[in-house]
């Protein structure tokens, strides 16, 4: 993992001294409500319907385990002792007062920790594929980029106030984890004709009011040259980005209304007065940040490990993913028990999670961008300790990639922009598929939720996606089908009229019996709609309706 | 015009809260003063502007309720959970409170 050299730590530390110093003098007055709140939100604090709301970074969702317990102490002394991972591979904590956020982010401090742009019109925290640097087939690991952004990118004087809010994935892979064709900026690691490692530079994807799929602005960009390339786009967007619309001030929208041909003209001309000058990465540096991110793991003989238990076995089926180094797996830590809040996890939790990350993972742990967590580096021989000490948290839940992984933002029930609740309809769906067999029957499908077309829940990209939306006072939910946030990026699209929120879970089950019906053998949910059409979904659907 | 009371936010905790009776502060919705009256309305406004002045709120704004009885019932689901908590986590908010509020 990275480790913050002197000048991190001491960014850090001032930004708490500030923020207690900007604080002090808000609670003296000195500072009105309007002058404040860009303040607090360069901080990641909200004000949300109960109470303020902290953000977290969690950059490109490492967290060892010393950070995890220090997030699990917060949770309990300065929260109600539970916090939810986000879609950004962040952290909220619901129940967050004023006075004391600066004692927070000082603790945060401590272990290297920060919520530092996980708000406001800046290049936002770099999410990055979860299995980062152990995936079979991986180009190089996402991360040492990803942190290479985050330093060029913090602070950054001229990104400080951009039209809106920016966000930059990476993946390392062919398969795409990282969600990389839906974010302002995407970075596919490729290899060129002579075999050097660089990007396919993605751009103008996002989700949100108006989803769109990015487009590839460069085929290939080395190495060396991607912060100049990410300063030659970010320039082009800061001064032509639209900001008198907040609906219209996305990269998306600029990238539309250019056209990708005249997009690309414009940034290789900023980029041609930027190509070889100050941002151009040495070799040396690059190695240097990678470095930090060298598996801490060799191959091993030692044989692996089961046990008798059949949950077990159920467990292994869904919830382990090979792992680039023999004789070890990558764990993945189900947050969507039947019933459960998605992304949910109590301080109890975390601490069990980074205890056990300590004795099995060598101390790291992932977060999601599907509000899971992962155990990177695990001995095959380790898994069956592992998955005990799992099951005794309530952790061990077998059901990662099928239906009840379900992706929900936190909606109405905290959220000051939602039109609707999105985690009581992800918990109603989990509870109406929690029959095991029934999930692997019908197999990988993907759930997204969310409360109001911010799309924090992803629901343009899921398989059924279910967005909340406010009629007259009452929530309902319009339903997509078919969208996809993988190496197949797809939008879904709207199955027909919008269902009441006691209507949610048998429309949703009526799809899937549909799919079931329909379906030709080991076809996907996606595969079988994009044969069929819309239509006899549609109307089977809504014949009873 | 509707039946109306003020409501804000707490600025020290974020906690939701409600003007009573005597220009007090509540945490209870039960206790909050609600009014059809138009002029009365503004007045309340205007006591919500000048706590934000006094340091003990923060975006202040009048929201419609209705009358069950004896109970102040929000209209919207936004206020129904603002004035009880998350409607999945029951044991968290004001619905998890026991005995009387605590005013401000």
């Amino acid at each position: 993992m990275y480790r913050y050299d002197a000048h991190d730590q001491s960014l850090v530390e001032q930004r708490v001294t500030q923020f207690r110093d900007q604080v002090a003098r808000r609670l003296a007055g000195e500072l009105s409500e309007m002058e404040f709140k860009p303040l607090r939100l360069m901080n990641g604090l909200y004000l949300q319907l109960h109470a303020y709301m902290l953000r977290i970074a969690i950059p490109y969702g490492t967290l060892s385990a010393v950070q995890l317990r220090k997030l699990a102490h917060i949770a309990r002394r300065y929260d109600r002792g539970y916090g939810h991972f986000t879609t950004r591979q962040n952290l909220q904590l619901n129940w967050i007062k004023l006075e004391e956020a600066p004692d927070i982010l000082a603790e945060l401090a401590e272990v290297e920790m920060h919520a530092i742009q996980t708000s406001g019109n800046c290049i936002r925290n770099v999410t990055a594929d979860q299995y980062a640097g152990v995936a079979a087939g991986e180009i190089e690991d996402p991360r040492i980029y990803s942190e290479i952004i985050r330093q060029w990118s913090t602070l950054h004087p001229e990104f400080s106030f951009l039209p809106r809010k920016f966000k930059i994935a990476i993946t390392g892979t062919e398969e795409d984890r990282a969600a990389v064709r839906v974010h302002d900026i995407g970075l596919r690691m490729r290899r060129n004709l002579k075999g050097e490692a660089g990007f396919e530079v993605i751009v103008g994807g996002g989700l949100g009011r108006t989803p769109v799929i990015g487009k590839t602005i460069r085929d290939f960009l080395p190495k060396q040259h991607l912060l100049s390339y990410l300063e030659a786009i970010l320039r082009v967007y800061n001064q032509l980005g639209r900001r008198d619309n907040l609906y219209k001030a996305r990269i998306k929208i600029l990238v539309n209304q250019l056209g990708i041909e005249e997009f690309r003209r414009m940034v290789e001309t900023e980029w041609a007065a930027l190509e070889g000058g100050d941002l151009t990465l040495p070799q040396a540096e690059i190695d240097r940040i990678a470095a930090f991110f060298v598996p801490p793991v060799c191959a091993t003989t030692e044989a692996a490990a089961s046990d008798p238990d059949p949950d077990y076995a159920l467990w292994a089926r869904t919830n382990l993913a090979p792992h680039k180094i023999a004789g070890h797996a990558i764990v993945n830590i189900s947050l969507k028990a039947t019933g459960a809040v998605p992304g949910d996890a109590s301080a109890e939790q975390m601490e069990a999670v980074a205890d056990l990350a300590a004795r099995y993972s060598h101390g790291e742990i992932r977060v999601t961008h599907e509000q899971n967590l992962v155990l990177p580096y695990v001995k095959e021989a380790d898994l069956p300790a592992l998955w005990r000490g799992l099951q005794a948290q309530g952790l061990a839940t077998p059901n990662i990639g099928l239906i009840s992984d379900i992706i929900a933002c936190p909606g109405l029930d905290y959220c000051n922009l939602a039109n609707a609740r999105a985690i009581p309809v992800a918990q109603k769906l989990s509870e109406r598929f929690a029959a095991l067999e029934r999930q692997h029957d019908v197999g990988a499908l993907k759930i997204k939720i969310s409360g109001c077309i911010n799309a924090c829940g992803h629901h343009h990209v899921g398989s059924i996606g279910i967005l909340g939306v406010d009629k007259k006072g009452e929530e309902f939910y319009q339903i997509t089908l078919g969208g996809s946030a993988d190496e197949n990026t797809a939008v879904g699209k709207i199955v027909g009229p919008a269902f009441a929120y006691d209507e949610v879970p048998d429309a949703v089950a009526r799809i899937v019996d549909i799919y079931q019906d329909l379906r030709e053998k080991d076809e996907t949910f996606n595969a079988c709609l994009a044969r069929l059409g819309l239509a006899p979904f549609k109307e089977k659907l809504y014949a009873s309706h | 015009m509707p039946l109306m009371v003020l409501t804000a936010n707490r600025l020290r905790d974020g906690e939701v809260i409600y003007l009573a009776q005597d220009s007090r502060w509540t945490e209870s919705l039960q206790e909050a003063l609600a009014t059809e009256n138009a002029e009365e309305q503004g007045r309340l406004s205007a006591l919500g502007e000048a706590a934000v002045e006094a340091l003990e709120l923060v975006e202040p704004y009048l929201m419609p309720v209705c009358r069950d009885g004896d109970n102040l019932n929000p209209v919207s689901q936004r206020e129904i959970i603002r004035a009880a908590g998350p409607t999945v986590r029951r044991d968290l908010g004001k619905q998890s409170e026991q005995g009387p509020s605590e005013h401000v």
